[in-house]
């Protein structure tokens, strides 16, 4: 897989895998997620959202926080608790967003991998039931959402 | 679709009965009592449901006016489908962001 590519696809009943390759070592790609001065330069919302809350204890039992806004009043938060750290390979942490359209929380496994001063971000969420895997994988996000039904009838059943 | 009826959508959504509904009305439109009974609820609260997928535009009534059968609102599911692929858009667009930071990391380091 070349760099820039984003790929997303199922992985078992109730988990979708993210895959992305970067130009740089893991060490600068795990900074990039876990320090909330450089998360902010690109953990960015949609176009006209600011992102404004960026908090993390980078611990196990830890917990981060983003909020997103858009002006006036618009807010999107989400946040969980980290539940592994393997620094720079491997975290593993809770996501929900306040306003989750999914029951219950996912877990997010993230690995970067380094090879020949590339790295393979491997994002791994696992949804606590099919329901909230197939709302979500139904979209072109992750879900978040990647997508490809014509027939909606399939995203309700 | 603003924020607030996306919410509204996904809020509705979120829920497993209200999908069980949402997948029968994909098969034809049906009656209350006819959306009720697959599940172990009371009217009252099937109907509590149905407010809900109504008022986030999810479904309808129909004319008919003795049975008042409901019906499912396909673009109101595809407005939130629009929605699903933006956000696949913003993943992307953040990773592209992230190569840029990057970048800058790896001249800063060299220096």
């Amino acid at each position: 897989m070349s760099a820039g590519a984003l790929r997303i696809v199922p992985v078992s009943d109730r988990e979708i895998q993210i895959t992305r390759v970067f130009n740089a070592p893991r060490t600068l790609v795990f900074d990039a997620h876990t320090k909330p001065e450089l998360l902010k330069r690109w953990l960015f919302g949609p176009p006209g959202w600011v992102f404004d809350v960026c908090e993390i204890d980078l611990r196990v039992g830890g917990a981060y926080r983003y909020v997103w806004r858009k002006p006036p009043d618009t807010v999107m938060g989400m946040g969980g608790i980290y539940r592994e750290i393997q620094a720079p390979e491997r975290i593993v942490s809770t996501e929900k967003f306040d306003d989750a359209w999914y029951p219950g929380a996912a877990v997010g496994t993230l690995v970067l991998t380094e090879r020949s001063g590339q790295t393979t971000l491997t994002n791994t969420i696992r949804y606590e039931s099919k329901d909230a895997r197939d709302a979500v994988l139904k979209s072109p996000m992750e879900s978040g959402l990647k997508m490809g039904y014509d027939r909606l009838a399939e995203m309700v059943e | 679709m603003n924020a607030a009826t996306l919410d509204s959508v996904f809020a509705a959504l979120a829920d497993p009965t209200r999908r069980a509904i949402l997948a029968r009305l994909a098969r034809g439109d049906a009656t209350v009592n006819e959306l009720g009974a697959p599940f172990a609820m009371t009217q009252p609260a099937i109907s509590k449901h149905l407010k809900v997928l109504e008022n986030a535009g999810l479904i309808s009534r129909s004319r008919d006016a003795q049975r008042r059968p409901r019906r499912i609102e396909p673009r109101r599911l595809a407005q939130a489908n629009q929605w699903l692929v933006k956000y696949q858009k913003l993943w992307e667009a953040r990773y592209r962001g992230l190569d840029t930071l990057l970048e800058e990391m790896q001249r800063g380091a060299s220096r």
